[in-house]
């Protein structure tokens, strides 16, 4: 002990001799410096826009690449504006004989739709060896041998780098790239039910690299350029066009993702030299893309960090917002150039204690709040308002809140012999079983009530949600005194017996009903969660058997249809109500179709409906129609619909500009730091405290007085005693 | 010497050999390529199409153990079994299911490991022996009671609270070492000294409670009293006669666990944000990246028989009458 005490002594003089906080993680020479400091908890496991398609990996990726389009940084609801395209492109819609159509035109006479996207001129790719040339034109790093990468073991290690002009044609090369066999976009299955020739485009490339393998070529390759995709066409340096079959309003949305950012076909043939691979340097690991932000340090187990693209040509903050935005001083930067940051700290916190300490000491900039410490972040009023906590008050911390664009259920296969299929009897289970379990009371006890019940598979900011009155699922819900109440327990009784099934017992048979939950959740901390939801189905004298199991089996038996309730989630993939009603789609059908309609359910009046909708512009009679599809399945009710979460963040009040937008991943671009207020509360809040150091070495020291003198005692006596 | 560790060496084939088995039995009761196949390629909209190509790119497209459709020895050799195997026992452990090469990613990530493991141990050892002499030396008297009172608290207490009190106490309150992060060069010192100081004070309750009893054995011994009958003052009983001889069970049980310094230790880097190796096989087990899992297995597997092989050599070191055969 006595080592370590005078090892961390001698550390904390040495320190000492510092004014900096010593618990500061960060290096000196970044004080005061223009930094965002961010935390990631997972890694990101693709780091290329084709294959991309997580949150995690949104968050880096999407700050690298632009696509063509984005949403608006602050306007609600959700609206798209060009990023890197002249404008938001319209669809042009062509007979069979091609033959150009008006606007208005009905659906069923289309053939195939037009998007025609012109890209502003002049913007320039990232510095990267991939543009470096010799003084003849010729990429620099081309047909590198083993020799040129011996020294060679990250993209930093390049000497020269270059640049140059985005071009339509890289949008064009990106949208091949999807089709790609060996790349597996998971949007492939997508976009082939509509860009014009993807499915045969896929399969000539698949064709010509099985070919090569026969030939025994060992690295089989294919020059995408090479081949043609009917459905997609440069027209001129800056304009290209897409050509989808029918019509696809939701494509515009898809254009606002990093799948259709541009690819710059000389780095993809850079990262596929053969060694490279070999070292680790491929395009999944090194973005390379025109965006504001450049991926400088990828390092998953410890930090990343983007730099400030010097390309990037400096895109203006917005001047208009929604309502109280002005109040709120997110219109300070209005008309600024972006983005207002140098660098972006990510680091890696796996561990929420660790994280949730090292925001409230200043090194972090900003914090979600765990349930460990909801209670020290948040305070709740007597009337269930939500607010921050006295504490975080005197730190200056702000709060924001947003619903989610996710949709929690619970769903029933629409298969099973008991709680599936349309007729009279399985409806009025569901619609009981709906009742009695009470996602408010799981709200509260659960998710610390951030979270708001769903009345519907639509959450609020997606076209067709409904609020009040109207937006209420009047089979679980009624409205009294300008709220909503939930239905009662003998509601859902009575439902019972007229479903056949009196106090619990199944009228035809005699036996008791008893329903299958089959789950993930088993382990000792799911088990709160299961006790409650046993109850809840105790109340309509149901016994709820828990069919506990691993993911992949549980995949498996939903794959098979041998689930019977289950619990899912989504998360919007742009904010179109098809996003979501796709989801209880026939032809979508998990069981039939191995898509992404895990209850099956499947009702030809809710497919109509789905298929003139999703063909619609958001108007007045497509929002008719959605509430009519929004009655159906509230009357059929193949999923309890769950909760949709509400997301709260803390920020320190040094950190400017933050409004939650749940559909935009490039939103860095917009925040702003204050780097001397932070530097001055770090310092405030993180002054060492040496005085319990030095009274428990004086203890230490004190304490070891009468062993020492025990010891010289002993010394003296014990040879004396032995003999 | 020599002959006995080449035998040591040739034994330890077949038991890799079993390991390697049972780590793939293992994998493969819970996981299926396809479920593998699900993981990698993400949740949303992935078509069978998709999970096809993934398994035959990287060839879990092929029977587990036994390939009926082959001939000869292909019926064991045309097998995800072979093929993922056989390269381990030249330590080639290949490419990671999601591409990275494993041996390099091993090389980056167990020197953060060892920057904790190694001061971690050669300080625990330090502070253990020096507690459990003087325990040893005051045996019998208040210090040894209320020191093995104290040893027996600290045993009681879990890792983790170690951990999350020592960030809060030191970091927190007292703002003296950062709460996690990691740092190259002479910079990693400060992000090395809390989660050091922490392990050591987690370890002394067991640990010095194990080197007390070692050394009261010894101290009861012969030679300790006649040493004692000799006159020899208690210090130099203590420090000459019976520290030496109680090194042999220490140093041989310190031994078998320095080749496992490498593996790291998943609860400490991951509150303390250190890049270690501690976390690999969890991670890829958690991502079903049968690659990482089988080469760190087989790694952990031959460090523990190279610990083995170790301890006993220390032995012929540390006691001259042991000869190896």
């Amino acid at each position: 002990m006595r080592c370590l005490s005078v090892g961390f002594i001698a550390l904390l003089l040495l320190a000492a001799c510092s004014d900096r906080s010593l618990n500061n993680p960060y290096p000196e020479s970044e004080d005061n410096l223009n930094i965002i400091y961010s935390v990631f908890q997972e890694r990101p496991k693709h780091l290329d826009p084709v294959r991309s398609y997580s949150a995690v990996e949104y968050r880096f990726l999407a700050q690298v690449y632009e696509p063509p389009l984005q949403y608006h940084y602050l306007k609600r609801p959700y609206e798209l504006i060009p990023l890197t395209a002249e404008s938001v492109p319209a669809a042009q819609f062509f007979d069979a004989d091609g033959q150009r159509l008006q606007d208005d035109v009905s659906v069923d006479q289309v053939a195939y739709s037009v998007y025609e996207v012109k890209i502003k001129p002049g913007i320039q790719f990232q510095p990267h060896p991939a543009f470096a040339k010799d003084q003849n034109g010729r990429e620099l790093y081309r047909d590198l041998t083993d020799d040129d990468l011996e020294d060679i073991y990250t993209i930093a290690d390049f000497e020269h780098q270059g640049t140059r002009t985005l071009q339509a044609s890289d949008y064009v090369y990106q949208i091949k790239r999807l089709a790609h066999p060996n790349l597996h976009s998971p949007i492939f299955g997508v976009m082939a039910d509509y860009i014009v020739g993807f499915k045969e485009y896929r399969k000539k490339l698949t064709e010509s690299l099985k070919a090569q393998r026969d030939a025994g070529v060992s690295r089989p390759a294919v020059d995408l350029n090479e081949f043609p995709l009917e459905g997609v066409e440069v027209v001129d340096q800056y304009t290209y066009r897409i050509k989808v079959e029918k019509t696809y309003p939701q494509l515009v949305y898809w254009l606002a993702m990093p799948f259709f950012a541009p690819m710059a076909p000389e780095v993809e043939r850079f990262y596929n030299q053969p060694g490279m691979h070999d070292k680790n340097i491929t395009l999944d690991w090194y973005p390379v893309g025109t965006g504001p932000f450049m991926l400088s340090v990828n390092n998953p187990n410890l930090k990343m960090i983007l730099e400030k693209n010097p390309n990037f040509r400096g895109e203006k903050y917005p001047s208009e917002g929604a309502e109280g935005d002005r109040e709120k001083g997110l219109l300070r930067d209005a008309n600024k150039t972006m983005p207002f940051v140098d660098r972006v700290v990510y680091s890696l916190e796996k561990e929420s204690i660790p994280y949730w300490n090292k925001f409230l000491q200043g090194y972090f900039d900003a914090s979600g709040i765990s349930s460990d410490s909801f209670d020290q972040a948040i305070s709740i009023g007597s009337q269930g308002s939500i607010g921050l906590s006295d504490g975080m008050q005197a730190k200056g911390i702000r709060l924001s809140m947003a619903v989610a664009p996710t949709t929690f259920y619970m769903g029933f296969n629409m298969k099973d012999d008991v709680v599936g299929g349309l007729s009279e009897r399985a409806r009025k289970l569901r619609q009981a079983i709906s009742i009695a379990i009470n996602y408010e009371e799981y709200i509260q006890i659960f998710l610390n009530g951030r979270a708001i019940p769903a009345q519907s598979p639509l959450p609020p900011g997606i076209f067709g949600y409904e609020s009040g009155e109207r937006g209420v699922n009047p089979y679980v819900y009624q409205w009294e005194g300008g709220q909503q109440k939930r239905r009662s327990v003998e509601d859902a009784k009575k439902l019972m017996e007229e479903a056949g099934y009196r106090n619990g017992i199944d009228m035809k048979t005699g036996k008791p009903l008893v329903l299958n939950f089959d789950t993930t959740a088993g382990g000792s901390e799911d088990k709160a969660y299961l006790t409650w939801l046993r109850k809840q189905f105790q109340k309509i004298e149901v016994q709820l058997n828990v069919r506990s199991t691993d993911y992949n089996r549980f995949q498996e038996k939903m794959r098979k249809g041998n689930a019977q309730i289950f619990q899912w989630g989504w998360n919007a993939d742009y904010p179109d109500p098809e996003n979501f009603f796709f989801l209880l789609y026939g032809p979508n059908s998990k069981v039939d179709h191995s898509g992404p309609n895990t209850a099956n359910y499947e009702n030809p009046v809710f497919d109509r409906m789905f298929d003139r909708m999703k063909n619609m512009s958001n108007n007045s009679e497509r929002k008719k129609l959605i509430a009519d599809m929004v009655d159906v399945i509230r009357q059929d009710a193949p999923w309890i619909w769950g909760f949709h979460p509400q997301q709260f963040s803390l920020q320190h009040d040094w950190f400017l500009n933050n409004k939650p937008n749940l559909m935009a991943n490039n939103t860095l671009k917009y925040k702003r730091v204050d780097p001397q207020r932070r530097s001055e509360r770090r310092a405030e809040w993180n002054e060492p405290v040496y005085w319990p150091v030095v009274l428990i070495l004086m203890i230490l020291v004190l304490g070891s007085i009468p062993a020492y003198i025990t010891y010289k005692r002993r010394e003296r006596a014990a040879p004396a005693k032995e003999i | 010497m020599l002959s006995y560790i080449v035998r040591r060496a040739l034994y330890a084939i077949p038991i890799l050999i079993g390991v390697n088995l049972i780590t793939f039995a293992l994998f493969f009761v819970v996981n299926t390529p396809d479920d593998m196949a699900r993981m990698h390629l993400g949740m949303k909209r992935v078509t069978p199409e998709a999970i096809e190509n993934w398994k035959v790119e990287r060839g879990y497209d092929r029977p587990l153990l036994f390939n009926s459709q082959a001939d000869g020895g292909g019926v064991f050799t045309e097998t995800i079994f072979y093929e993922k195997s056989v390269k381990l026992f030249v330590f080639d452990f290949g490419r990671s299911d999601s591409g990275r090469d494993i041996s390099y990613d091993i090389s980056q990530r167990m020197w953060p490991s060892l920057a904790i493991a190694v001061p971690g141990l050669i300080l625990g050892i330090l502070v253990y022996i020096t507690f459990a002499l003087l325990m040893a030396f005051f045996r019998a008297t208040y210090i040894d009671l209320w020191g093995v009172i104290l040893c027996v608290a600290l045993m009681s207490i879990s890792g983790l609270f170690y951990i999350i009190g020592g960030q809060y106490l030191f970091s927190k309150l007292l703002h003296l070492a950062p709460v996690s992060g990691f740092d190259t060069g002479i910079n990693a010192i400060k992000f090395i000294v809390l989660p050091v100081i922490i392990g050591v004070i987690a370890g002394i309750g067991s640990s010095t409670r194990f080197y007390r009893t070692i050394f009261l054995e010894e101290a009861g011994r012969d030679y300790v009293r006649t040493a004692r009958a000799k006159g020899l003052p208690e210090t130099v009983v203590l420090f000459r006669h019976i520290l030496k001889n109680a090194m042999i069970p220490i140093l041989t049980g310190i031994v078998v666990l320095l080749p496992l310094l490498f593996m790291g230790s998943l609860v400490t880097e991951s509150f303390f944000g250190i890049p270690g190796l501690g976390s690999y096989t969890i991670d890829a087990i958690n991502s079903q990246d049968f690659a990482i899992v089988r080469s760190m297995v087989f790694l952990g597997s031959v460090l523990y028989i190279i610990g083995l092989i170790m301890t006993d050599i220390s032995y012929t070191f540390v006691d001259p009458r042991i000869r190896l055969q």
